[in-house]
């Protein structure tokens, strides 16, 4: 039994309570420990990408009960991409923080470390019961991160994102009650195996809990009916925290993307492919609703917002495809528009605090410090995140099309795809003259604002913001060996026996 | 006893929608609490109704109740305890800073 799979998630639980006692200590030396705890997950999420490199699928039972019986954490490929992804955009949410906006509040890097305890777990569990119980931690910190500053505005946002949640973990426990009274197990693997001898009496008891399911994580994954707590409370809580958000709806696609391969995957019996009629139409609706959003936006941060919703549109549309070529754009895609995300709410927010009472109301306003730089990376991830060549937004809605053709859907994802690319170049554009051209020409206040030490402020400041255009720019030149490592992910996803064997053993017995 | 129980749990899961659906914050607490009875009877009635059973080894038993969903009730109560304590907090919160208990923040109307 390997301990690195339980590694990820045990660091963080111990950094939140070393934390937590050592609140007398001054807040650099606690900024330093949080930090540096996020390093180390990050370094560890990468050995695990390595150790799975390769198509293994490493398991780890807590208290060492065998697996149907206890609990167990499972690192395939696809649960150690999406550990790195979140480790490494923690880094950069943490370094942004620790300028400032985590001493508006207590407690700040305690919840923040929680939050990584749940989202690292609800990514490496391999029980559905487990899987709630990570979503309500990262939910719980998540509450307490969105609030974190206070004021009306996140207080509005804040409590209807918790009250729809509250109301979606209770859909949840409904589906996995009603799963374990059909089946009687609740291991992911164990599920998948016995739904190929569900009889057509359970059928449909089967299929309204895997739609219940569907429902919840749609719910964390902000899609089409069911996205509207989304951008009141992503625009207006603090800009490290956003940044960190911007994986959170992934959570959600992950697990549908979970359910739709493995449990409700082609060997589900009577079940099988039973997503499958719901999610592109779902996720090229969205897709188009959130980029309504971007051009309907008046506040630069809401439109970073309602590009998540429409980037998790554009994924679940991968991921709808139904094909290997598909999930494996889809994945090269996930950790591109998370990154673009993050750095855009990072920039907005640096865009906001330059622009005095005006915020980021796209408004012409007066001149701001450091137009050109902040304008150049605007640009960056602009250009980015709408998709166009030669960077990677443009790579993965490529790889997303040529997955399309041959698929009956072909002429909708082309036409919605094409379309709100369209529609992001305009709105960004507009966005971007509003805020660079159309600002007042007068010359920055000359004196203090020039010495060394506002260049290093500067430097700390962009620096997350820039990490993570590197990042993306890194998926660019990479892009082949990206593309080949989503490319085995997904082919191991479509064969979910790979998955099962590996937590339960062979199928030879007929079924314990 | 199926119907008993599975009476109640309807009854509580319709009252908890109403109530969440409701515009003032105080309703849609209750109605949170209210959703959680529900699903927690729901789930321990999903290890099947059974009376006088063991749950833990007895050589002379002649059957067992299913323990599982029992350690899933605890689990979720738990949860859903400390998810109320922070929903009211909350909704005080709201009150306090908006001046309403509206949960869309809006005046008196």
């Amino acid at each position: 039994m390997n301990h690195l799979v339980v590694a990820p998630v045990l660091l963080p639980l111990l950094a939140a309570i070393g934390l937590l006692l050592m609140r007398p200590l001054p807040l650099g030396v606690r900024r330093a420990l949080s930090a540096g705890a996020v390093a180390a997950q990050a370094a560890l999420a990468v050995m695990l990408l390595a150790a799975t490199r390769d198509g293994t699928i490493m398991t780890y039972a807590l208290g060492d009960w065998p697996a149907p019986f206890g609990i167990i954490l499972v690192a395939d490929a696809l649960a150690a991409w999406m550990v790195v992804i979140t480790t490494v955009l923690a880094l950069t949410a943490v370094l942004y923080a620790s300028r400032g906006d985590d001493g508006s509040g207590r407690h700040f890097h305690v919840l923040f470390q929680l939050q990584l305890f749940g989202l690292n777990g609800a990514f490496l569990t391999g029980d559905l019961f487990n899987l709630f119980v990570f979503f309500e931690i990262l939910l719980l910190a998540s509450y307490g991160l969105l609030l974190h500053g206070g004021g009306p505005l996140r207080t509005r946002g804040g409590l209807h994102f918790v009250v729809l949640n509250l109301a979606g973990s209770t859909l949840f426990l409904f589906a996995v009650g009603t799963l374990y009274g059909v089946l009687g197990t609740l291991n992911m693997a164990h599920l998948a195996r016995r739904m190929a001898s569900v009889g057509p009496d359970d059928a449909g008891l089967v299929q309204a809990a895997g739609l219940l399911l569907f429902g919840v994580f749609a719910l964390k994954a902000a899609l089409l009916p069911v996205y509207l707590w989304l951008p009141r409370a992503y625009a207006h809580t603090s800009a490290p925290v956003a940044a960190l958000f911007a994986i959170m709806t992934k959570v959600g696609a992950y697990s549908i993307l979970r359910l739709d391969t493995l449990i409700f995957g082609a060997a589900g019996g009577a079940s099988a492919h039973l997503l499958a009629p719901w999610l592109l139409p779902l996720a090229l609706a969205t897709a188009v609703v959130g980029m309504l959003g971007v051009a309907g936006g008046t506040l630069l941060r809401r439109q970073v917002a309602y590009l998540v919703v429409a980037s998790v549109g554009f994924l679940l549309t991968a991921v709808g495809l139904g094909s290997v070529e598909g999930i494996a754009a889809g994945l090269y895609y996930l950790p591109h528009s998370t990154f673009a995300a993050a750095a855009l709410f990072l920039l907005a927010d640096s865009i906001a605090s330059r622009r005095g009472a005006l915020a980021d109301h796209l408004v012409p306003g007066g001149a701001m410090s450091d137009p050109r730089l902040l304008g150049a990376l605007f640009l960056v991830a602009a250009v980015l995140i709408a998709g166009l060549p030669p960077l990677s937004g443009f790579v993965g809605k490529f790889l997303i099309l040529q997955a399309a053709l041959g698929h009956p859907a072909l002429p909708w994802v082309m036409a919605v795809l094409l379309g709100t690319s369209l529609l992001a170049v305009i709105a960004l554009a507009r966005s971007g003259s509003v805020l660079f051209y159309r600002a007042e020409l007068v010359a920055a206040p000359p004196g203090e604002d020039q010495g060394r030490g506002a260049m290093g402020r500067l430097g700390r400041e962009l620096a997350p913001a820039v990490a993570l255009l590197l990042l993306c720019g890194a998926l660019v030149a990479w892009a082949g060996a990206a593309h080949e490592h989503t490319h085995g992910m997904a082919l191991q996803l479509m064969n979910p026996e790979l998955y099962m064997e590996a937590v339960l053993g062979p199928a030879s017995r007929s079924g314990p | 006893m199926e119907l008993l129980v599975a009476l109640i749990i309807g009854v509580l899961t319709a009252c908890g929608v109403y109530l969440v659906l409701r515009r003032r914050s105080f309703p849609v607490v209750l109605g949170l609490t209210m959703l959680s009875y529900g699903v927690n009877l729901f789930l321990f009635a999903m290890g099947r109704l059974t009376i006088g059973r063991p749950a833990v080894i007895q050589a002379d038993a002649a059957g067992y109740a299913d323990p599982l969903p029992q350690a899933l009730v605890l689990t979720a109560i738990v949860i859903s305890f400390a998810m109320t304590a922070f929903v009211i907090v909350l909704a005080l919160k709201a009150r306090s800073e908006l001046d309403t208990d509206h949960v869309d923040g809006r005046g008196e109307s």
